[in-house]
């Protein structure tokens, strides 16, 4: 199989350091992954690029880049599966949302302070037992989905929020929170939620799926952030914005069998909460001028019995 | 110059447990490694850590016997009864911390059947545990908030007045060389598993620490153990776990027969690897194996087994060979997987070397002898490196800094400089390749004199071509084009270890099976081999195997 390689490349040390892409013409195996086509490169066409990689196996987190705008592990994407374009070209550049040291290396500092941040050791309380601690190994089962996590930064590369509020702590972290709060061995739930349900934390995520998308282990991390929201609810962290928008949404589709969209953001803020209420009325009258407001009684959905019945029937279940 | 009590080179699971330890005892101790913690290659570790409790009926000396048999009786017997004895404390330490081992109806641990043992002793988080032990000691690393030198390699040890006293190394963020001084150096840098070409190991195995040692006079023990892994793929050579196996998975050859039958009746497919992997091999050798391979069947185990306890090597199978694990049998062969041998240690892995102590795969207890049981390497790890922790923080505690300076780097800048400077012709992936070709031609499952003298006069032409080799990247941030040339000059050291020591043997014991003596010999070969660095090249000595309550006998499974 021919492939061309088109490679980002930055070298910090040249004059005027300045990403350029630099390709290669390759002849590999039909079966070969995308890291034998750079460890070839290395080793028999150009020694100086630069890229970390380890176990070949998808088990070290090494080499998480980004291929053709997606981030993916090097070594466990097939090279015959990404080589779509008509000249079979493959663009690799170096993971998203963290500084480029060179080539395909990027600089995970600022990935592990946020992990750090999260205080991410087991914090039990009261004298350790003699033997094991006992646990249902359903729980068990459970948290190895997360533990699966080879903290590799693919998440954090296509993280949309991380793209413009780096203080975000991001899927990875906060992954690794849930790993604790979801221990049955942990006591710390009650300061790690209160923790996370500060500015950076669990209410940051817009719900994009990219992590989802990305994550080469099935960690989902989305879906555990969504978890520490409902964790951090049921602890009474209900104050924050985050926590009373879900809250308004739920209420507002409850009662009135949709969104009431001109409501919702008064109930996110806090009905009190006069100093943002102002805030928000510029934004209201350009919505007006525009056209764009939402009907301030917004007419009845036909279907809002039904809907009530869905809500009846899922809180029985709960 | 940075000064610490204790330097511990390497991260992985040894140097992790140390650090942990010698911090838990009051000093001041820092990590060094060549990639961030979370990457080490105790990641790789799939099926489980061994113990046997014996609150549960398993007595330890039960899995000492068996690691005994396993090691084809080289292993030294003190050594594994520390070991064996160690081992549940070991477990319930690391649970403690926060591992979640998969667990029985009642809550409390569960175990699998593993490779060469009577019990099912093998305690485990489905098929990651090395990935759940890694990254709960780095947790706790954070934690005890341990000094990290995160991507720095070391480039050599410093001994003066015959003690260790710290270590040279290069921060690849920078490009610059700095000398870390220690009152004791605890050496943790693992395997060697890319001096053979193709390996279950990582592309960071290089053998780094047990050439450091050689060449500051650290003898080099059992060098021609080698273990080949029964269950690796055929096209990168990644590794099914043993687990597999243990959970039920048969070896079946192109006739669809479960061949182990005839070579371990008992243990069928659970038979020591050794054994396990010279019946694979010959079958495939006399003409019933597909493409060089027999096949690993999982079909019968069903999904939910699949699912809950072989998920990752049912990812590699999928991704690696196409298939899926519970649908077709997965072909497989024998590949390179484990140095037995290594930094001849004891049990608190205290080294000849004065203040040098080594630890986990770089070390030799000896506990693995000529043949590891599965499963036995993560508790090598860890026994041995809380033990060594415990044993140089006490060491340090009375100890002053050696007088050296910053002027111990002077050689391994030197040797960079010309590196840099010479103008090479040779390219390293190509020596890399030959070198790793040739160990697996002539010294893999099956040995014999003619072969393994061919491998050894390789080696000194490829050692020849290595003084030429080109470093294209002049840079100094991320020259990983420099950091894999100094690694290829450690592996070629290795590599000659291995082949003198395999033909010093003349005897099969364990995995060093020689097809032109294929006899064990007790009588003149019942010790260890040890290859030293002398003034005129390579020294060969012996020492003599530690037995305590089992005496050698026939081995069967």
């Amino acid at each position: 199989m021919d492939v061309t390689l088109s490679v980002r490349r930055f070298d910090p040390e040249a004059e005027r350091p300045a990403p350029y892409f630099q390709e290669y013409q390759l002849e590999l195996d039909d079966s070969a992954m995308l890291l034998d086509g750079l460890i070839k490169i290395r080793e028999e066409i150009d020694g100086t690029l630069a890229l970390r990689c380890s176990c070949r196996s998808a088990i070290c987190g090494s080499c998480a880049m980004r291929v053709n705008g997606r981030a993916r592990l090097a070594c466990n994407t097939k090279i015959a599966d990404v080589a779509t374009a008509d000249n079979g070209a493959v663009v690799v550049e170096p993971a998203g949302n963290m500084e480029v040291l060179k080539d395909l290396v990027t600089d995970f500092g600022p990935f592990w302070e946020k992990v750090r941040a999260v205080e991410p050791w087991l914090q039990p309380e009261g004298p350790e037992p003699e033997q094991e601690y006992l646990a249902p190994n359903e729980d068990m089962l459970h948290l190895a989905g997360v533990m699966s996590c080879i903290m590799c930064g693919a998440c954090v590369s296509d993280c949309t929020v991380l793209a413009v509020d780096p203080n975000f702590l991001g899927p990875a972290a906060l992954a690794k929170a849930y790993r604790f709060v979801g221990d049955p061995r942990d006591d710390a739930d009650a300061h790690r939620l209160g923790d996370l349900n500060e500015y950076g934390g669990v209410w940051d995520c817009t719900r994009c799926m990219q992590c989802v998308e990305v994550c080469p282990k099935g960690v989902d991390p989305m879906e555990r952030i969504m978890s520490l929201r409902d964790k951090a609810m049921e602890a009474g962290h209900t104050k924050s914005y985050g926590a009373r928008h879900a809250e308004a949404l739920t209420a507002s589709v409850e009662h009135h069998g949709r969104v009431d969209e001109a409501k919702l953001p008064i109930l996110s803020k806090g009905r009190f909460n006069v100093v943002e209420q102002l805030r928000m009325v510029p934004l209201g009258v350009r919505a007006l001028l525009a056209g764009k407001m939402p009907p301030l009684f917004p007419k009845k959905n036909p279907g809002q019995e039904s809907v009530r019945r869905i809500f009846e029937k899922v809180e029985k279940r709960q | 110059m940075y000064d610490h009590d204790i330097l511990v080179i390497g991260a992985g699971l040894a140097g992790m447990r140390a650090a942990l330890a010698a911090r838990q005892n009051g000093v001041d101790v820092a990590l060094v490694s060549k990639v961030h913690p979370v990457r080490s290659h105790s990641n790789a570790a799939q099926g489980g850590i061994n113990a046997a409790l014996t609150e549960r009926g398993d007595p330890w000396e039960d899995h000492a016997f068996d690691t005994i048999k396993g090691s084809d009786y080289l292993a030294d017997q003190d050594a594994v009864e520390v070991m064996c004895q160690e081992a549940g404390q070991e477990i319930i330490a690391m649970e403690h911390m926060g591992v979640i081992f998969n667990r029985d109806e009642e809550g409390r641990l569960g175990t699998r059947a593993f490779g060469g043992q009577r019990q099912a002793r093998t305690f485990f988080v489905a098929d990651f545990t090395g990935q759940a032990l890694l990254h709960v000691l780095y947790e706790q690393i954070l934690k005890a908030d341990v000094r990290t030198y995160e991507e720095w390699m070391v480039l050599s040890l410093i001994v003066e007045g015959g003690e260790c006293c710290g270590a040279v190394g290069m921060d690849l963020k920078t490009g610059e060389v700095h000398v870390i001084r220690a009152k004791a150096v605890i050496m943790a840098a693992g395997g060697l598993g890319r001096v053979f070409e193709p390996s279950t190991n990582a592309l960071i195995c290089t053998g780094d620490g047990m050439a450091l040692a050689y060449r500051v006079g650290g003898p080099l023990m059992d060098m021609e153990m080698v273990q080949y892994h029964p269950t690796t793929l055929k096209s990168n050579g990644a590794l099914m776990s043993e687990g597999a196996r243990g959970e039920g998975a048969y070896l079946i050859n192109s006739e669809g027969e479960r061949f182990m039958e005839r070579y371990a009746p008992h243990m069928m497919e659970l038979a020591s690897r050794d054994v396990v992997s010279r019946a694979e091999q010959t079958e495939i050798n006399e003409g019933r194996g597909v493409n060089e391979c027999v096949f690993l069947d999982c079909r019968h185990l069903g999904e939910q087994v699949i699912n809950e306890r072989l998920s990752q090597i049912s990812e590699l199978a999928r991704d690696f060979a196409n298939l899926d694990m519970a649908r077709e049998p997965v072909p497989v062969r024998p590949g390179m997987h484990y140095q037995m041998g290594g930094i001849k240690s004891d049990v608190d892995g205290v080294t000849p070397v004065p203040g040098l102590y080594a630890v986990g795969e770089v070390a030799c207890v000896s506990v693995h002898g000529g043949n590891r049981l599965g499963a036995n390497s993560l508790l090598d790890t860890l026994v041995f490196g809380r033990r060594s922790g415990q044993h140089a923080s006490d060491r340090v505690k009375k100890r002053a800094h050696a007088p050296i300076t910053d002027s111990a780097a002077d050689g391994d800048l030197e040797t960079i400089r010309e590196m840099l400077d010479r103008d090479g012709t040779e390219l390293f992936g190509g020596i890399r390749v030959e070198m790793g070709r040739t160990m697996n031609r002539n010294l893999a499952v099956f040995r014999d004199q003619e072969g393994m003298e061919t491998a050894l006069r390789e080696l000194r032409g490829l050692a020849d071509r290595f003084r030429r080799v080109k470093v294209a990247d002049k840079g100094k941030i991320f020259n990983t084009n420099l950091v894999f040339t100094l690694e290829l000059g450690f592996m070629l050291d290795c590599a000659e270890a291995i082949a003198l020591s395999a033909i010093e043997r003349k005897e099969s014991r364990g995995a060093h099976y020689r097809v032109d003596i294929p006899e064990r010999d007790d009588e003149a070969w019942l010790k260890h081999i040890l290859v030293s660095r002398g003034p005129e090249g390579p020294e060969i000595d012996h020492l003599p195997v530690v037995i305590t309550q089992w005496e050698p006998q026939a081995r069967t499974y």
